[in-house]
């Protein structure tokens, strides 16, 4: 019991290791930001970041449960122009189109869930397919960019409280009010027991089925809270948003120590990785580097972090455990 | 017995549909049963071909290879970069010079992959970054200067006899392929890394070279692609790879090859390229929006990988 503590920061180094590296690029970030950390500054950073974090988080029940999903990126797309139609004019119809919107990411997280579950694909050439389907209809929504989402709803998701960045206080409610409840529920334990060992799940009575339709449920869910998101910093709507965010989205979590076999990671590793891509991308940009040097140098960074988040190869003990991973 | 016949059914699913949409489509525009058009297609599902081939040797070890549009992209910018400079001699290097570009890449996602076993979906993705950066900072962001050599514009809108070179280039590719995965060691143990790494590491296979081998096989035909499509362009621009990965990991799938490896067919390959071609091509003559265009492709992919599922699961009882 009394080294309770140390075994949960221990639980997951990579987790941890994640942490640490955050801390040190935001430290960089806002030592060396020409206007020093100020509310402006640490709110602009939140809200970006905030965007990559909700779709990482979209990514990591898709994962967890040994999945990945192609289409969160299309989903958060859809939603998105669906929100620059109906998020706006009066209270009721905000509360409405809000609503309405993330209906649209939950469904298209069950279709999903349930041609994977029913149909007996693999997960990623299944969401491969539903990707260019939800694009499309993004597509057919809004053709060109453009639309309007209410610009005093939109302010107030993506300013500050009190000098807090409502983006670091959607983060924070997410994780205290959704995740850590969650994780203690039946169906946050069978998401760990489904991704550890399907099999395993199934036999000790876990309504595998059930569960991996629920994590793709949720994936699509939060994909829609990241589409809205989009909406509410760019107060616009725009189909061809998708690809980058799928694609930066796994890049993410496997920063954050999500394992892609699935059963191991957290939420809260998820958000880490993301806010860590989006603090490289920004100290890039007051890093004094050529503009044209900054992709390179940003994806040499993003390959580093991912081989030492990756390379546990140089401490096993026996050749045959790499295979187990 | 049931497994070799349930395999060449899976491979064979592409083809039929090939058949099918060009038979649909004739109902509405009779040029799609001319000659004509149908070698026009082979030559552009020939550039979409070249890329699967490669994707498929990664699919089939049960990795993925995501570094496909820069790696393209890269081959593209060198090659078209030696052939502008309008020396005959680096004229000639231009294609040795992109394939080579080509087999570098391959090597250094191997490394990531076979040596520090990260994960193949994240490493080649970070490959894939790196490539792009180098190609701004190499390029200043623009569209790269320079052009086709003569022998890359002959092989990829030249025609012998009638026929397309570049369906010739992807015919001897795929007997290249055929051979190398059907008539050699390599390719048996290709497909018992698919199956499981390691029980092939414990029966004594090198497995880190086959896989280094496979991604080397990966890189150089998404340098041959690019080379080609440069050739097609007459130049290379900016992100002309990006379409392409989409497509090229759907054809090797619906041609009957599992997305976990080991277990797979190069000719549903070859028939996974001729069905997106043609129903991409056959949308677009019928002035289907892009946005129907998407949802129609993405449906079809699924009920394709549903049937062929649910036959599987009839076949196995």
């Amino acid at each position: 019991m009394s080294n309770a503590w140390s075994d949960r920061l221990l639980g997951n180094p990579r987790e941890l290791f994640a942490a640490v590296f955050l801390a040190m690029a935001l430290a960089l970030y806002l030592g060396t930001h020409p206007s020093g950390a100020s509310t402006y500054v640490l709110t602009i950073w939140a809200n970006q970041a905030t965007l990559l974090a909700l779709v990482a988080m979209a990514q990591f029940f898709a994962v967890l449960v040994r999945g990945l999903d192609l289409s969160v990126g299309a989903i958060m797309a859809l939603c998105n122009v669906v929100a620059s139609h109906l998020v706006s004019g009066s209270a009721l119809e905000l509360a409405f189109g809000s609503a309405t919107v993330l209906l649209v990411g939950l469904a298209c997280g069950i279709v999903n869930g349930v041609i994977i579950v029913y149909g007996r694909l693999q997960p990623i050439v299944a969401t491969l397919a539903t990707a260019a389907i939800y694009g499309g209809i993004a597509l057919w929504v809004r053709p060109t960019p453009g639309g309007i989402i209410d610009y005093d709803l939109a302010d107030r998701m993506t300013l500050d409280v009190a000098g807090v960045p409502v983006a670091l206080i959607i983060i924070a409610g997410i994780v205290l009010l959704f995740w850590l409840p969650l994780k203690r529920t039946g169906f946050g334990l069978s998401l760990y027991a489904t991704g550890s060992s399907e099999q395993a799940a199934w036999q000790s009575g876990t309504p595998v089925a059930a569960v991996r339709i629920g994590a793709f449920a949720l994936a699509g869910l939060f994909a829609g809270l990241a589409g809205t998101y989009v909406g509410f910093v760019t107060t616009t709507g725009d189909a061809g948003i998708g690809p980058n965010f799928t694609l930066n989205s796994i890049a993410a979590i496997v920063l954050g120590g999500v394992a892609l076999r699935g059963g191991v990671g957290s939420l809260i590793g998820a958000i880490i990785g993301a806010f860590i891509l989006k603090t490289i991308s920004a100290l890039m940009f007051f890093s004094g580097l050529p503009p044209l040097a900054q992709p390179f140098v940003e994806g040499l960074i993003l390959a580093l972090a991912i081989a030492i988040g990756g390379a546990d190869v140089l401490r096993l003990r026996n050749r045959l455990e790499a295979f187990e991973r | 017995m049931n497994a070799p016949r349930r395999l060449d059914l899976d491979a064979a699913m592409p083809w039929l549909g090939s058949i099918v949409v060009v038979l649909l489509g004739s109902l509405v525009f009779p040029t799609f049963l001319s000659l004509e058009y149908l070698l026009t297609q082979t030559q552009i599902a020939a550039f979409l071909g070249v890329l699967a081939a490669g994707a498929m040797v990664v699919i089939l070890l049960g990795h993925i290879d995501l570094s496909v549009p820069w790696t393209l992209g890269w081959a593209a910018i060198v090659s078209t970069t030696l052939a502008g400079t309008g020396d005959p001699l680096w004229q000639a290097f231009a294609i040795p010079a992109a394939l080579a570009v080509g087999a570098v890449i391959g090597v250094i996602n191997g490394v990531g992959v076979a040596l520090f076993r990260i994960p193949s979906m994240v490493w080649t993705l970070a490959v894939n970054a790196i490539l792009l950066g180098s190609s701004v900072l190499f390029t200043g962001g623009f569209n790269p200067k320079g052009e086709a050599s003569p022998l890359m514009s002959l092989l990829a809108t030249g025609r012998s006899f009638g026929v397309p070179n570049a369906f010739l280039v992807w015919i001897a590719l795929s007997v290249l392929l055929l051979w190398l995965l059907h008539r050699t060691s390599l390719g048996r143990y290709l497909i018992a890394i698919g199956h499981s790494e390691k029980a092939t590491w414990l029966s004594g296979v090198g497995t880190t070279s086959v896989t280094f081998v496979a991604f080397v096989i990966a890189g150089l035909c998404s340098a041959l692609g690019g080379v080609l499509l440069a050739g097609y362009a007459n130049q290379a621009y900016q992100s002309m790879g990006d379409p392409y990965l989409m497509p090229v990991i759907a054809a090797v799938v619906i041609g009957g090859t599992s997305i976990l490896g080991g277990r797979g067919s190069y000719i549903g390959t070859v028939g996974g390229a001729l069905f997106i071609t043609l129903l991409t091509s056959i949308l677009s003559v019928m002035q289907i929006g892009e946005a129907f265009r998407q949802i129609v492709f993405g449906s079809i992919i699924i009920i394709m990988l549903v049937v062929q599922n649910l036959r599987r699961r009839e076949t196995s009882r």
